[in-house]
């Protein structure tokens, strides 16, 4: 029978200090969405668990003067959909926060720790890449910053070392004209894991794309950013044929894999039609609209 | 979406008004479910428990060299290790309850605890029984098994090949005709079901249409886990609480595995949060009670939802072959089958109850069937909710409307046209008795959705499709005593697990009879020692056979309370009238509720009690149709819209019947659209959870129609079929047909999954 110890530092250098004493036997603890079920389940064996809900950063929601938002590591997804700024200006994220578990589970889960967290098919993931969003992290080693792109490593793996945890993400304010959609394909309608999740952003001078990103999940071993996608768009009208283009780009760029959740010939297809339905949906609402099709 | 509170439509074939029959009371165990008072196997909490864990095999076919248990045994807090060699040896006895009797003790008893060989992923190896839930889970670490690996069979197919490896070495085939194989192999049984001449009635057609079906593994998912609590006392009296659909059925099983008199075993009922089958069958109970016997202290074991679908009884994945002849203007004139299901680690699939089912809505004149039950590694199978119906029914059903396409026939006047009736061939049956196809076929065509045009939406692939189902129904033995009160109330004890509200519609057959009201009969589920022998709650016999022993009881208290009256009124019992709950002689009357005050003076207290085994359970036919709508780019269906229609003999209590409609509704639909078993190459089960078995969630399914259809059972008295399981057989024909009619594809795999559905779409393109 295992003991464990909870522990709920109120400053990041305490949890730094705790995470560095326990090394990987020490985790931190958000909403527990992914932690709680994976410890009881035996697939993850934690002796330490360090809430990060009493440290102030990890809860801030906030805009900076530069126009950025800082969001917290720990902050709820339900805060999210629930903040009028926020989602009107990193909707692809909301998108995302909207359709995690159920209302109950959204009321705990947050987005630090479905990044940390660093599954393939982590829904709150492409959103965050395809608004550019950055890590901040701290250490014993004092502070970095890592682009959310490159944070995970492997499946429930990522750049984190011993001792270092997620204290917030900053998500550059996004230009005007521009507009985001995540979505994901599940077999049911709710309560499910992405087989395929995409997102998109793009920014337009009228018809015209002038910066885009898209984004993948559940279809390599960490969350994709598709940046050839999004670089050959820039320039084209944003129409069927363009969106096409990237559309197929994606679909080459997913390496899926067979599993229980999927194929990989239905991972490939998806890749191309969720992109697809991404773009559509970023540039309705780069025009002020909303997305028509699906979640 | 707004919820439909209109009363469903409901379409009488008989004349018959009923006091209670068909009204809507409140639930005698209504207030208990919500407010949360109703007790479960996981209520029970016995002064000194221990705690039981099973460890499982995480290989799917493997040879067991040694166990030792040693190390766990040496943990503190830990009382005892068993194994199947505490079991005892079963020798050549047959099982006698369950819905499948006769088959060996010896399978049973190595399902429970593997017996040299490991059958399936999650086979039961060993248990312990620990001070608590941890330190169990940590001993069955420190208990070492060494397995030799060897090459696991999952598929039928694979099973059936002459150089298949073969699970069980001393399993012959018995065959059709009576023989037994000489050389073992993975095949079981055998079966041959025949009628008119197949050959001269497929010559005669002039469209044969002829299709193979691939299925997979699904599991019933109630949501409820097996739970059992032992407590085996120093004299040798064994008392269990657990989740059981039957607790006959267990106690026999528990006699049968432990070589223990059954008068020494008294097993209780409790609250059952779903079984649809699968709590048919023993799982925890002979470990729970081995254990109490080892430790002399009571012994509480629960599944948890992963050891539920990797070890408990799931409904079989498997092949079926069917062919069908038909004249030009749209008459059967032949039908052959082929029925193959896995048995999973031990023999015992309802594949024979799939043949007897495949062609039931026709008439057939000229029919084969054939069926193979086959061993496969995978957990041993077993019934769900009309089990091996929705397999034969899906295949039969889908042929019908290939055979209506192709013929340009309509699909509802195909099936009125070659409807089974009264009187026709029925297999391995006596000829159907009075039965309510054509009633359905014509409640469906008449019905508000049969009749609405399907709504087109651009660039939306959409479709309807039809389907019949068939299920036969079972009459088992069931009991009923009751015990008229002073006040007039009666104590209703009944045998019968209550999973569908049986309590009310076993208790207002009763008060029918007896000519009271419902409020006044109090239902309760006794345990073994309480009531008589009453088989499972399966078969949907429950409203029918249990209500006929209420009935019968309910004629049995009349007498009495006559004779009663009698002696007091100075009349002969038998000139004693009774009329709307009345009785009445020579001028004197009384109610139920004066004359149980009259008798009380006299220190009469009547008991009205009946066991019943009857036969004619009638059988039941359903017509579903299903709107889809297919996302060509994603291989997702959506079911827009549906009607289910049913034959229910006579609605006891209507509402229950709509819930069973819906509820088999949509276990059909997760059936046809996602629900599977998914293995790996060495058959490792890969998603033993909720979130990967994907059952329909409230979002997957629109608002069920349901229309009651009422040709009653001449075999019952107020008319009963059963109505629990011939609902989930038509979903996912009904789902496929609309499918083809959206896309022009023709699926033949169980679940027609987003991946399968669109590569099939990718093929067609
Ligand atoms: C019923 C259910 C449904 C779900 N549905 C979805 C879904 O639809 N889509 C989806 O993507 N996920 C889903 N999840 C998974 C989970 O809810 C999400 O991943 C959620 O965002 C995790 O957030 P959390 O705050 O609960 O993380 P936690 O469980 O607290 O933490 C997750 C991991 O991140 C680590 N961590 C947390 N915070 C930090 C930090 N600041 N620094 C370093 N490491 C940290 C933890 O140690 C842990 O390893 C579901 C889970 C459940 C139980």
């Amino acid at each position: 029978m295992r003991a464990i110890q909870y522990a709920a530092p109120s400053t990041v250098e305490d949890a730094v200090a705790i995470l560095a004493e326990h090394g990987s036997d020490a985790r931190m603890l958000a909403g527990g969405t992914d932690l709680i079920v994976q410890v009881r389940e035996d697939a993850r064996d934690t002796g330490v668990f360090v809430d990060a809900k009493k440290i102030p950063e990890l809860m801030e929601l906030s805009v900076n003067a530069d126009g950025s938002t800082t969001l917290g590591a720990a902050v709820p997804c339900h805060q999210l959909y629930n903040d009028a700024h926020f989602t009107a200006t990193y909707p692809a994220v909301t998108d995302a926060a909207r359709i995690i578990g159920s209302t109950g589970i959204q009321g705990r889960a947050s987005v630090g720790g479905n990044l940390c967290n660093s599954g393939p098919a982590g829904d709150t993931i492409p959103p965050l890449i395809v608004h550019s969003a950055v890590c901040n992290i701290a250490g014993p080693d004092g502070e970095r910053t890592v682009a959310v792109e490159d944070f995970c490593t492997a499946p429930g793996r990522n750049v984190l070392a011993d001792g270092e945890l997620l204290v917030s993400l900053t998500l550059p304010k996004p230009p005007a004209g521009s507009g985001s959609h995540y979505l994901r394909f599940i077999p049911r309608n709710e309560m499910d894991i992405a087989v395929v999740g995409a997102g998109a952003w793009l920014q337009l001078d009228g018809e015209t794309i002038t910066a885009a990103r898209t984004g993948l999940g559940a279809v390599a071993p960490t969350p994709l950013f598709v940046q050839a996608a999004g670089d050959a768009l820039v320039g084209m009208t944003a129409d069927e044929d363009a969106f096409a283009v990237a559309a197929d780009i994606a679909r080459d760029a997913a390496s899926p894999i067979d599993d229980m959740r999927g194929t990989i010939a239905h991972r490939k297809q998806l890749s191309y039609v969720l992109t697809q339905r991404a773009l559509r949906g970023a540039k309705a609402r780069a025009q002020g609209g909303s997305p028509t099709n699906g979640h | 979406m707004a919820i439909d509170t209109r009363v469903a439509p409901k379409i009488k074939h008989h004349d018959e008004e009923y006091k209670v029959i068909g009204t809507r009371p409140i639930r005698h165990d209504g207030l208990e479910k919500v407010t949360g008072e109703a007790r479960y196997g996981s209520d029970i909490n016995l002064p000194g428990q221990l705690h039981g864990k099973v460890l499982r095999s995480p290989h799917a076919h493997a040879r067991i060299l040694s166990i030792d248990a040693s190390r766990a045994q040496a943990l503190d807090g830990v009382s005892a290790v068993i194994t199947s060699a505490d079991l005892p040896d079963p020798g050549d006895k047959l099982t006698t309850g369950g819905e499948a009797p006769g088959l060996p003790v010896k399978f049973k008893s190595a399902n429970m605890l593997a017996r040299g060989k490991v059958h399936y992923h999650g086979h039961a190896v060993a248990a312990v029984a620990a001070t608590n839930q941890h330190i169990a889970a940590e001993a069955l670490k420190l208990i070492d098994v060494e397995y030799e690996v060897l090459e696991p069979v999952l598929e039928v197919w694979d099973a059936m090949k002459p150089d298949a490896p073969v699970i069980i070495e001393d399993l012959y085939t018995a065959k059709a005709d009576g023989t037994t194989a000489e050389e073992p192999s993975n095949v079981a049984a055998e079966m041959l079901y025949e009628v008119g001449d197949v050959d001269a009635g497929f010559a005669e057609a002039d469209l044969v249409v002829d299709r193979e079906f691939t299925f997979g593994v699904v599991h019933q998912g109630y949501i409820e886990t097996h739970n059992a609590t032992a407590n085996w006392l120093k004299d040798g009296h064994l008392h269990v609480w657990c989740s059981s659909q039957g607790a006959f059925t267990i106690r026999q099983e528990l006699a049968d595995l432990l070589n223990h008199p059954i008068t020494k075993i008294h097993v209780v009922p409790m609250e059952i949060g779903g079984g649809f089958g699968g709590k048919t069958t023993a799982y925890l109970e002979p470990l729970a009670a081995l254990l109490s016997q080892q430790t002399g202290h009571p012994v509480k074991m629960a599944m948890d939802r992963a050891d539920v679908l990797k070890a408990t009884g799931p409904t079989p994945g498997g092949y079926v072959r069917v062919k069908m002849g038909v004249t030009n203007d749209g008459t059967i004139t032949a039908g052959y089958a082929n029925l193959a299901f896995d048995a999973g680690g031990y023999p015992g699939s309802v594949v024979g109850a799939g043949c007897r089912c495949v062609f039931a809505p026709y008439n057939m004149t000229n029919a084969k069937v054939e069926g193979f039950d086959v061993v496969v590694n995978k957990p041993k199978t077993h019934a769900y909710r009309a089990p091996g119906a929705t397999h034969a029914e899906f295949a039969s059903e889908t042929v019908v409307d290939e055979i209506c396409r192709t013929l340009d026939i309509d699909p509802v006047e195909f099936r009125l046209k070659n409807s089974a009736k009264e009187g026709d061939w029925q297999l391995a049956m006596p000829p159907y008795p009075r039965i309510g196809h054509i009633e359905c076929m014509e409640a469906a065509r008449d019905s508000a959705q049969w009749q609405t045009p399907l709504e087109t939406a651009p660039g939306k692939k959409r479709g309807r499709g039809i389907a019949s189902g068939f299920w036969f129904n079972i009459g088992f033995t069931s009991s009923v005593i009751a015990k008229l009160n002073s006040d007039g109330s009666v104590t209703l004890l009944e045998g019968s697990t209550d999973i569908g509200g049986t309590r009310t519609s076993v208790a207002m057959q009763f008060a029918e009879t007896l000519g009271i009201a419902i409020e006044d009969v109090d239902p309760i589920v006794a345990d073994t020692d309480s009531v008589g022998q009453t088989d499972v709650t399966g078969g949907s016999r429950v409203t029918f056979a249990t209500g006929l022993a209420a009935h019968n009881a309910a004629n049995d208290m009349k007498d009495q309370i006559a004779e009663g009256l009698a002696d007091l009124w100075d009349v002969a019992a038998d000139s004693i009238t009774h009329a709307d709950g009345t009785f009445s002689a020579n001028g004197n009357s009384a109610t139920v509720r004066e004359a149980a005050g009259l008798l009380e003076e006299e220190g009469v207290f009547p008991i009205g009690k009946n066991t019943v085994t009857p036969t004619r359970e009638g059988g039941a036919f359903a017509v579903h149709i299903a709107d889809v709508e297919v996302d060509e780019e994603t291989g997702k269906v959506e079911v827009l819209r549906y009607t289910a229609v049913q034959d229910a003999g006579v609605a006891i209590y209507p509402p229950y019947v709509e819930g069973q409609m819906q509820g088999g509704v949509v276990q059909g639909v997760g059936w046809a659209l996602n629900e599977e078993y998914v293995y790996d190459d060495d058959g490792h089960l890969l998603n033993a959870s909720l979130l990967d078995y994907r059952m329909p969630t409230a979002l997957d399914v629109p608002n069920i129609e349901t229309i009651i259809v009422e040709v009653p059972n001449p075999g019952h008295p107020y008319g009963v079929r059963g109505v629990g399981e011939v609902p989930i057989v038509p979903p996912p024909a009904a789902v496929a047909n609309a499918i083809h009619d959206a896309t022009g594809l023709r699926m033949s795999h169980l679940p027609m999954s987003p991946p399968r559905v669109q590569a099939a779409l990718a093929a067609q393109a």
